[in-house]
């Protein structure tokens, strides 16, 4: 894991004593609220509906535990005893009181934390794949290139008042976990013709409003020119991004105006300037860079303590569900991943008491090197848990209420705040999901429907990601009232898509009925193996829109 | 309008040539400021005076266009019409780090002690403030 070091630590240290002094200015009347505004978005602190929100920044979703120890205590001490950890790999405290904020802030320093550019019109926290470094499917660990980013894009000078929000996604594996074709910027290593490693590099995607697959824009880029060809682009977007309306300033409307061709040879044209200059990497400091993320120091097993698992899995079936369903497969023998649910029914998708959290921090200290992660599903994972550990493990997992054996069922859902917490919502999520993880909580029948993707959120702005759910849920406003508008098809992953409309929203109360009618329609029609997304893409939405709205 | 440069607080002896208005000679001694697209228009003239000269950007022109008149120059102000408008950050460090400008670089607009430190990052080196501002709180920033 990256340390810091002296410079890194100092710019943080001054961050925070800078925006106390702006609080201070701020509640002194000698900062407007407009002045203010885009200060503390820069660090992370929004003020709405019922307190204000501080977004901290979790750098490629990887955590130490002596930092999850440290969120416990701040969750305490300052919020009302828990965390909510976010899609992008973040955790958002929903009550600090704005006064305390600047002491906050300078707590999470403490720990190399902080909440620079988790928000505003600037390059946001790098997000990638939560099995970065033990994933099997994996060409190159992301990290290391993911770090290099964030040194490069925190507190750069030019791109700190950009048009709009910039977000930065890698994945260094075949199979996309990270969502990078639905991100501004999305980089996938990739294999080069003689043998060396570079990035496909994709741009304009996202959610929101106007949802948007990236558009390849380089196929091939070598490793020593990310930097200088991410400011190309930055630069271009920086300059000629729209900036007279809030909901066409992304780069991908830049992108869709220009057109890909003439974006691209801009981009081409300005990286010709700088390619050769000082932001070219050298060999030293990638390599440098990389050996900050060197695997752990992994123990050898007898094949004897690998059978005493074994027999365990036989003996109990609880055990054994919760290995099938929350465990993964390791690239070291002996080892496996374990992905601690954060999706318990009657809990908000994402939120972690202050006790979890400790639980969980002295939990990975103990069986994973000190380590864990936060997944852009919100859930946590543990990448390096001997499988001699595994069944107790799971025993304290389980009276944590962290062992839900759903991961990557129906009720694995991903859920933004929605109107309980947010001032942008139009209608509730966090209730809904809730409905529909208490409507179908048999394992049985999870298990049988497969891998299904349920995303949901509470406006169009998409936090929740229901544009690229195998199944998306979208809260609009109707006169006052909530309603709720399904599609189907979307996914996130390396044949990124957008899903499709079944038809007129629905009230509050015919949600979850309309997602059991999309169930059947699936269990009926699905030939041998298919997933939803597949039966879906096979026959289109025309049946299920039949049977959601046949009753009416 | 105070300015501010390294250590110094002046006031702006800059007069701002009217937008679309032909240069005269009547003040040629008077340092003047020249939207880019009126110094396109009237550059032989403008170069004829014996004054100093600056042109002021905004944040839709095109930097690449003063290139060839940069020696000519002795200001040349960026403009941000709101803080939040970024786009004088990227021609300040155009000018500075490729074009090689080496008169002084203004930040005008709504300029703030809190975008201080990143505008002479990029190679600000002077800033137009309001009376409202503190000005000591621009100190020891750039030179
Ligand atoms: S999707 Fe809308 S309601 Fe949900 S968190 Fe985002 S802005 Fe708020």
């Amino acid at each position: 894991m990256y340390q810091y070091n002296p410079v890194d630590q100092q710019l943080i240290d001054q961050r925070v004593t800078e925006f106390r002094d702006q609080t201070r200015r701020f509640l002194g009347g000698e900062l407007t609220d407009e002045q203010f505004r885009p200060l503390r978005l820069m660090n992370g602190l929004y003020l709405q509906r019922h307190a204000p929100m501080l977004r901290v920044a979790i750098p490629y979703g990887l955590l130490s535990s002596a930092q999850l120890h440290k969120l416990a205590q701040i969750s305490r001490d300052y919020d009302r005893g828990y965390g909510h950890f976010t899609t992008r790999q973040n955790i958002q405290f929903n009550w600090p009181e704005l006064e305390r904020v600047p002491d906050l802030l300078g707590e999470l320093a403490e720990v190399q934390m902080h909440a620079i550019q988790t928000s505003g019109n600037c390059i946001r926290n790098v997000t990638s794949d939560p099995l970065a470094g033990v994933a099997a499917d994996e060409i190159e660990d992301p990290r290391p290139w993911c770090e290099i980013i964030r040194q490069w894009a925190t507190l750069h000078p030019e791109f700190a008042y950009l048009p709009r929000k910039f977000k930065i996604a890698v994945t260094g594996a075949s199979h996309d976990r990270a969502a990078t074709q639905l991100h501004d910027i999305g980089l996938e290593v990739v294999q080069g013709e003689s043998g060396q490693s570079g990035f496909r590099v994709r741009v304009g995607g996202g959610l929101g409003r106007t949802p948007v697959v990236a558009e390849p824009l380089r196929e091939f880029l070598d490793q020593r020119d990310l930097l200088s060809y991410c400011e190309a682009i930055l630069r271009v977007y920086n300059r000629y991004g729209r900036r007279d309306n809030k909901y066409k300033s992304r780069i991908k409307i830049l992108v869709r105006t220009m057109g890909i061709e003439a974006f691209r040879e801009r981009v081409e044209r300005e990286w010709a300037q700088i390619r050769d200059g000082e932001l070219r990497l050298s060999e030293a400091r990638i390599s440098e860079m990389k050996s900050h993320f060197a695997a752990p120091e992994y123990q050898f097993f007898s094949g004897e303590a690998l059978l005493e698992v074994e027999r365990r899995l036989m003996a109990d079936v609880d055990f054994g569900r919760w290995q099938r369903q929350n465990v993964l497969a390791h690239r070291q023998p002996g080892y496996s991943i374990v992905v601690v649910s954060l999706k318990k029914t009657g809990v908000a998708p994402g939120d972690l008491t202050a006790d979890q959290m400790d639980a969980v921090a002295e939990l990975a200290a103990r069986y994973s090197f000190g380590q864990l992660r936060t997944t852009h599903d919100q859930n946590l994972v543990l990448a390096d848990v001997p499988q001699t550990g595994l069944y107790a493990l799971w025993q304290a997992l389980s009276a944590l209420g962290l062992a839900t054996p759903n991961i990557g069922t129906l009720t694995d859902l991903i859920c933004c705040p929605g109107l309980d917490f947010c001032s942008l919502a139009n209608a509730r999520s966090i209730p809904l999901a809730a409905d529909i993880a208490e409507r179908f909580d048999s394992l049985d029948f999870l298990y049988d429907l497969g891998e299904i993707q349920l995303k949901l959120s509470g406006c169009m702005n998409g936090c929740g990601h229901h544009t690229v759910g195998h199944i998306g849920i979208l809260g609009v406003d109707k006169k006052g009232e909530e309603w709720y508008q399904i599609t189907l098809g979307g996914r996130a992953d390396n044949q990124a898509a957008l899903g499709q409309r079944i038809g007129p929203s629905l009230p509050l109360d015919r949600v979850v009925d309309a997602v059991d009618d999309i169930l059947q329609v699936y269990l009926q029609a699905r030939e041998e193996q298919e997933r939803l997304i597949d039966t879906v893409a096979r026959i289109g939405v025309e049946p299920f829109k039949e049977r959601v709205y046949a009753h009416h | 309008m105070l300015i501010i440069k390294g250590a110094d607080v002046t006031e702006d002896e800059w007069t701002r040539l009217p937008e679309g208005q032909a240069p005269t000679d009547d003040s040629a001694e008077q340092p003047l400021l020249v939207g880019l697209a009126d110094w396109l228009l009237h550059r032989d003239v403008l170069l004829a005076r014996a004054g100093r000269l600056g042109v002021l950007l905004c944040g839709e022109d095109e930097v690449e266009r003063l290139i060839p008149d940069l020696d000519h120059l002795q200001l040349i102000a960026v403009s941000f019409p709101v803080f939040t408008d970024g786009r004088g950050y990227s021609q300040a460090r155009l000018l500075r780090d490729r074009f090689n400008y080496a008169g002084e670089l203004r930040a005008v607009g709504e300029v703030l002690p809190d975008q201080a430190d990143l505008m002479s990052k990029v190679g600000i080196d002077s800033f137009s403030i309001s009376d409202s501002v503190d000005s000591r709180r621009f100190f020891g920033l750039a030179g």
